[in-house]
């Protein structure tokens, strides 16, 4: 307490300038941290937060019992992992050719052209799905018919929707992911690669014995923090592409929109806050322990 | 071996620019698809479905778009200032905090950089957060619903945190031995030489309001407050029937463009975005770089 004080007459401006920041994460991020209790509770309306009847971890075991909790981890993790890893492989092979190619100007424009994607509202994402997929006058189905094959249902069969979900992930984030590995590349010495042209090595070889083991390191470290938000799920994409459409939950419920529906759609506040909770932890749990695996190989790379 | 390693080049050459053309392709196709389906006649769409190339130009979706354009106008309006005060206010506030925990001389800086960390680390989940902002914050249908609980990331802080710190400590610390209070030297020092990082951050907040139809599907019932995106998702839903005043004073078997209106709006609500980008885009490309190197 002296100390505070002293710091506080020494440097109150500081505290002032940093104390709005402060009570935003206070009120936004510590505040709501209470609000787990809901997990615990049948809530009612009428009851709030602890007014309502505690029910220990009954939420939990039923998420668990019926399925639920199984196929929205199992969904979570499988699409983030082909995210990452699709992603990560795509994002790599195009950063290559890219710092390759002789080309200025079609680097600059296919660069510019691959990036856009990053900056549009998902809900666009949204507009395209309607314009190729919908039953009635979809792109795709117009070509289907024109080619002579029946029209396809695409709201009524859950298989195509997994491919359709990771293309557009992948399409939003590879011009991000490309500008990373290119600048990853950029940073590799031109002095490798001249030595080994002198030593005769073609292009295929200096990529496979230069850039790629180089790369690899940047690779791996953002695999890994990737791994870290495995159970995250990317709500805006599964929402705007799949919507309330129950048809598909099956293969195309994450906890997020799991949650998001507990909230908007069944009022069903105590399950919905605790698969919330359950993300949240075991969320925290996989940080940590990427963090740990980070902290013992490459220390400098550390989250915290 | 002279001619060996030329062959390959070549190889290398042919491969990339027909992959990356590839890829280049399919990201803009989405973009054209929608292009071509707002200028598409919506008889032709019902008949035949969407096309890449319709065989019959229309602006008729267009026309009714702007036949009563107040409701575009309305989301606009709400978009523009949402961003600019967002932009300003988190801006001001993400910078004023990245000052302080970059002080050497500032105690308390890391364990308020860890508890504001932390926040990225643990959350109590959406439902919590939702009923504190609307039940006890009391700000359902209120626009501060969707400025005040998205004004400052975490993640934004520690980024201009650790770009703070490479100013070299001597230039507050001289400053203030001349006699200027902090905020001066945040303000007049520091601020103008951050501009880089300022103006990558910016624009990386403006983009997400601009964006954002989260917070106002959680948030927002009443339509006249809706913004841009959040009123597209509305149309594209079907929810929210564009009002155009064509449908009162014609036949009554004539029915007003539905499904190319939805692509005549997603362009509209896109297009400044698209406009906007090309002049934008070395920042967020500067911005990346410097991100990816340490979060």
């Amino acid at each position: 307490m002296q100390g505070f004080l002293r710091e506080w007459s020494r440097n109150r401006m500081l505290f002032l300038m940093i104390a709005p920041t402060l009570l935003f994460f206070v009120v936004f991020s510590y505040l709501p941290m209470i609000g787990v209790y809901y997990a615990f509770t049948n809530f009612s309306f009428d009851g709030g937060l602890f007014g309502s009847e505690f029910v220990g971890m009954q939420n939990f075991r039923f998420l668990y019992e019926s399925g639920v909790l199984w196929t929205l981890t199992k969904n979570t993790v499988l699409y983030n992992l082909a995210f990452i890893l699709l992603g990560n492989a795509l994002q790599l092979i195009c950063a290559i050719f890219l710092s390759e190619l002789p080309g200025k100007w079609f680097r600059k424009i296919t660069q510019s052209v691959m990036f856009l994607p990053f900056f549009v509202s998902f809900v666009l994402v949204g507009a395209f799905v309607f314009n190729l997929f919908n039953s009635s006058n979809g792109l795709v189905n117009t070509v289907l018919v024109q080619l002579g094959f029946q029209p396809y249902d695409f709201y009524l069969n859950t298989a195509p929707w997994k491919y359709i979900i990771v293309f557009f992930n992948l399409w939003k984030g590879l011009g991000y992911g490309t500008i990373i590995y290119l600048a990853a590349i950029m940073s590799i010495s031109d002095e490798y690669h001249e030595a080994a042209k002198i030593d005769g090595a073609n292009i295929f070889q200096r990529i496979r014995h230069i850039t790629l083991p180089l790369l690899v390191p940047t690779f791996i470290l953002l695999i890994l923090l990737s791994l870290g938000g495995i159970l995250k799920g990317q709500f805006d994409l599964f929402y705007q592409i799949i919507g309330n459409n129950g048809v598909l939950f099956n293969s195309t419920d994450i906890i997020d929109t799991y949650v998001y529906r507990s909230l908007a759609v069944n009022f069903d506040i105590g399950m919905g806050t605790a698969a919330g909770l359950y993300q949240s932890f075991f969320g925290l749990i996989l940080v940590l322990a990427v963090n740990y695996v980070i902290r013992k190989t490459r220390e400098d790379y550390a989250l915290f | 071996m002279k001619i060996r390693t030329e062959r390959s080049t070549v190889l290398f050459n042919t491969i990339g620019y027909v992959l990356i053309s590839l890829f280049a392709l399919l990201c803009l196709l989405p973009f054209l698809l929608v292009l071509s389906g707002s200028f598409s006649s919506e008889q032709e769409i019902i008949a035949e479905g969407f096309k890449l190339i319709p065989d019959q130009w229309s602006l008729e979706a267009y026309r009714a778009v702007f036949s009563n354009p107040e409701q575009i106008f309305d989301a606009y309006r709400v978009t523009i200032l949402l961003t600019l005060a967002g932009t300003a206010l988190g801006l001001f506030l993400t910078s004023m905090a990245g000052y302080v925990l970059s002080r050497q001389e500032f105690k308390y800086r890391n364990s308020l950089s860890f508890f504001i960390y932390f926040t990225t680390l643990f959350s109590g989940g959406l439902i919590p957060w939702y009923i504190l902002i609307v039940n006890y914050l009391q700000l359902k249908d209120s626009y501060l619903a969707l400025l005040v609980p998205v004004l400052v990331s975490a993640w934004n802080i520690i980024l201009m945190k650790n770009f703070m710190k490479s100013i070299p400590e001597s230039i507050p610390e001289s400053a203030k031995i001349d006699g200027a209070g902090e905020f001066t030297i945040y303000l007049k020092l520091i601020l103008p030489l951050s501009a880089p990082s300022l103006a990558t951050i910016g624009l990386f907040m403006a983009l997400g309001f601009w964006n954002d139809w989260f917070m106002a599907n959680l948030f927002i019932t009443t339509e006249s407050k809706y913004p841009l995106q959040f009123l597209l998702y509305k149309i594209l839903a079907s929810a929210a029937v564009l009002k155009t005043s064509i449908a009162g004073n014609l036949s009554p078997d004539f029915k007003p463009p539905a499904e190319t209106l939805k692509m005549a709006a997603a362009i509209i609500v896109t297009g400044p975005i698209v406009f906007l980008y090309p002049f934008v885009q070395r920042f967020f490309v500067k911005g990346l770089t410097i991100g990816a190197v340490k979060g």
